[in-house]
């Protein structure tokens, strides 16, 4: 398969493995943190079993890169309660349905009784808006900078058509404000990031440079295949080797320094910053989305009178300890509930939930 | 678990415990107790007589029309599958009908001729059933159960407590076509694809391969779950582990492309139209060869062996030399968001 088998290539993949050994070698000393912040990422290592074959001191660590996985419980409570209203139909991505909130889940609020339907795009949210003209469709909004600009493609032409009975309740996230409220916080412990390809496609390489200089932490904007993941390594390794911190885009047939600028101008035309409350993270200043008083007809707070997503977020459940696998801080086995009372059937936490979450991701494959 | 989810439905993991917990306390019996496709006994009085096979399925499918079949050939292969996966000859079907008020007269007509054609393919007579009609809203269109009674052939005895250490397995050709076909004509997800459903009868299939290898030790269609939850059900029955080799795993380019892109794996995806075979190392070849030369095995291939390690699980070689393990489904596969 072109684009795909090339990156694959097992005599490749060797030959890099040994290049990452030989530099991890040389540099020595403690071990290497590097966080890989996509949730796709994180799945591609282990589905590669690319852990296996890496130096003892090349280390890799979860971040927050899984958009299920960071959005705070009581934005799913939100949710939940919008589905029990009368004449609601809420329209979500199929990953969302299971992740708890304070009380339950999407799937559990459809179990008794609540109007809910799994999309696979806004697009699709819209088209369920047109056929149910008596609902209100509202469209749960979860993603990165990815996933917005759809989004806010979708509210124009819902806009340009007159359709009244459809909402977007935002719960977008932005990706560089996380990563730098991870790093000023002080805890988590990285010598270098893998940046994620899709996101990166949209912001552009440039967008880590304030991380990079501030933090004096090479990024490396990476792709998904095993020849990617591998040469990401090897790039921040030799940058660490260098004492060196740019940000250098390995994930070249994807990714520019500036992104795409189209669809970002789209996204800043629908959407404006404002604080967001991160699942383990807490409530990291300009790192939401929210929908601009222009585009206030289709906002669900506004169109249903929604109370503000609290300052804080209300306390995990008793052990769930997804906040810290969030941060990189633990690995998911170090948690008490992993595997025992949390697992993919059973979530407690929302890392267990996504198939891209980091929970997720060590039990599938261990 | 104090309601039904969707996921309950999945055929994987929280099936199983819906099974397991709730089903089998209050229904259990010896014969049904193995959960193999299907039940096998004698008639009463007659011990050491014909065997024979029972199974039950029921069909509920959405878009009812898809490439490759409908909700009707679906309903007749997929029974008789259950039954050739007991090592039985499928014989009679029994078909009911749930129908939802306002479903249109000629597609059912159209289902009921391709329940017909593939009856007829597959040599089974459909001999009694039954219809219902429910109030618009209280199903999706059309549902259909079809129950199956088989004999199964004499020296065949296949089950999923087959497998032994040093056994391989084989599975009779690509990985998750049906699977792939149903979610391309998903609205709000369709893609463009030339990919049909692989829906087929596999009685003939398997009858050559008892044919030539009446010890194969465990046949298993591998439908809701995929490749991988079936091996895990066979490895946790048999008590064995399994090693598979990703390369070797028979997979379409376009089945792969939109595995790729949509952040699915392959072996988690139904099949219609496949079986798994597990069977002595002396008697593989002979397999292999007997599936090859049937029109429903034309890729047939070895995808792995039975180890005595790690009994219950199921492991994947990659090609450089690292290996994952392969568990069961947990919950319904979803696209990835980004």
């Amino acid at each position: 398969m072109k684009y795909i088998d090339e990156y694959r290539d097992p005599v490749a993949v060797r030959e890099l493995i040994q290049a990452v050994s030989t530099t991890a070698q040389r540099i020595g000393g403690e071990p290497l943190r590097f966080m890989e912040v996509c949730g796709t990422h994180t799945m591609a290592i282990f589905r590669f079993g690319l852990r296996q074959i890496l130096p003892g001191n090349v280390e890799l660590i979860s971040g927050p890169g899984c958009p299920v996985c960071v959005t705070a419980m009581a934005e799913v409570d939100r949710i939940v309660e919008l589905s029990r209203r009368e004449g609601v139909l809420v329209a979500t991505f199929g990953d969302m349905l299971r992740v708890p909130g304070r009380e339950i889940s999407l799937a559990q609020a459809k179990a008794q009784g609540g109007r809910v339907e799994v999309v696979y795009s806004t697009l699709e949210a819209l088209e369920l808006a047109r056929k149910n003209k008596e609902a209100q469709v509202v469209f749960m909004g979860v993603g990165f900078e990815t996933t917005a600009p759809t989004v806010a493609a979708a509210l124009f032409q819902a806009a340009g058509e007159g359709i009244s009975n459809f909402s977007v309740l935002s719960c977008h996230k932005l990706l560089p404000p996380a990563l730098e409220a991870l790093l000023s916080g002080g805890k988590a412990k990285v010598h270098g990031f893998l940046m994620p390809g899709h996101v990166s496609t949209m912001i552009g390489a440039g967008a880590y440079e304030p991380l990079a200089r501030e933090h004096k932490v090479p990024c490396v904007v990476t792709g998904f295949e095993p020849r990617d993941i591998l040469s990401g390594i090897l790039m921040l390794l030799r940058e660490r080797a260098a004492h060196s911190h740019r940000v250098l885009i390995q994930y070249s047939r994807g990714v520019s320094w500036e992104g795409n600028t189209r669809a970002m101008g789209l996204l800043e035309r629908v959407f404006q910053p404002r604080d967001s409350l991160w699942r383990g993270l807490g409530r990291i200043p300009d790192s939401g989305l929210a929908l601009r008083p222009e585009f206030q007809g289709f906002d669900a707070e506004r169109v249903f009178d929604l109370q503000p997503v609290p300052e804080t977020e209300a306390q995990d459940p008793p052990g769930c300890r997804c906040g810290e696998v969030l941060q990189g801080l633990i690995t998911p086995p170090q948690c008490g509930l992993f595997g025992r009372r949390c697992d993919p059937q059973n979530p407690v936490g929302p890392c267990m939930v996504s198939s891209e979450g980091t929970c997720a991701a060590y039990y599938k494959y261990n | 678990m104090s309601r039904i989810l969707l996921d309950h439905g999945s055929g994987g993991k929280t099936s199983q415990e819906l099974i397991e917990q709730v089903i089998l306390p209050r229904l259990a019996n010896p014969l049904l107790a193995p959960l193999n496709d299907g039940a096998v006994f004698e008639l009463p009085g007659q011990a050491g007589g014909q065997r024979l096979a029972m199974t039950t399925d029921s069909y509920t499918v959405s878009p009812i029309f898809f490439p490759g079949g409908d909700i009707g050939s679906l309903a007749v292969h997929g029974t008789v599958n259950d039954l050739a996966m007991c090592g039985a000859e499928p014989l009679y079907l029994s078909a009911g009908l749930i129908l939802e008020e306002g479903f249109d007269l000629s597609d059912l007509e159209r289902i009921l001729d391709s329940m017909r054609g593939a009856a007829e393919e597959a040599g089974v007579a459909i001999v009694t059933g039954d219809t219902k009609v429910v109030e618009r809203g209280s199903a999706d269109g059309i549902f259909i159960n079809t129950a199956g009674l088989g004999m199964v052939r004499p020296g065949v005895s296949v089950s999923g407590q087959g497998a032994r250490p040093g056994d391989r397995i084989i599975l009779s050709g690509t990985v998750a076509d049906h699977g792939v076909t149903i979610l391309s004509q998903r609205k709000g997800l369709s893609f463009s694809t030339e990919l049909r459903s692989d829906s087929a009868p596999l009685n003939g299939l398997v009858r050559a391969m008892l044919t030539a290898a009446p010890g194969i030790r465990c046949l298993r269609d591998p439908t809701r779950g995929g490749v991988a939850t079936t091996l895990n059900e066979i490895a946790a029955q048999s008590r064995v582990g399994m090693i598979l080799e990703e390369d070797a795993l028979p997979l379409r380019e376009e089945v792969r492309s939109a595995c790729e892109l949509l952040g699915l794996d392959p072996l988690y995806l139904a099949n219609e139209g496949k079986v798994l075979a597990v069977v002595g190392p002396e008697e593989a070849d002979r397999v292999l060869k007997a599936a090859q030369e049937h029109k429903y095995g034309r890729q047939a291939a070895l995808i792995g062996r039975v180890t005595a390690e790690n009994p219950g699980r199921v492991l994947l070689q990659t090609p450089y030399g690292t290996s994952r393990v392969v568990g069961m489904l947990a919950g319904e596969q979803l696209p990835r968001i980004c």
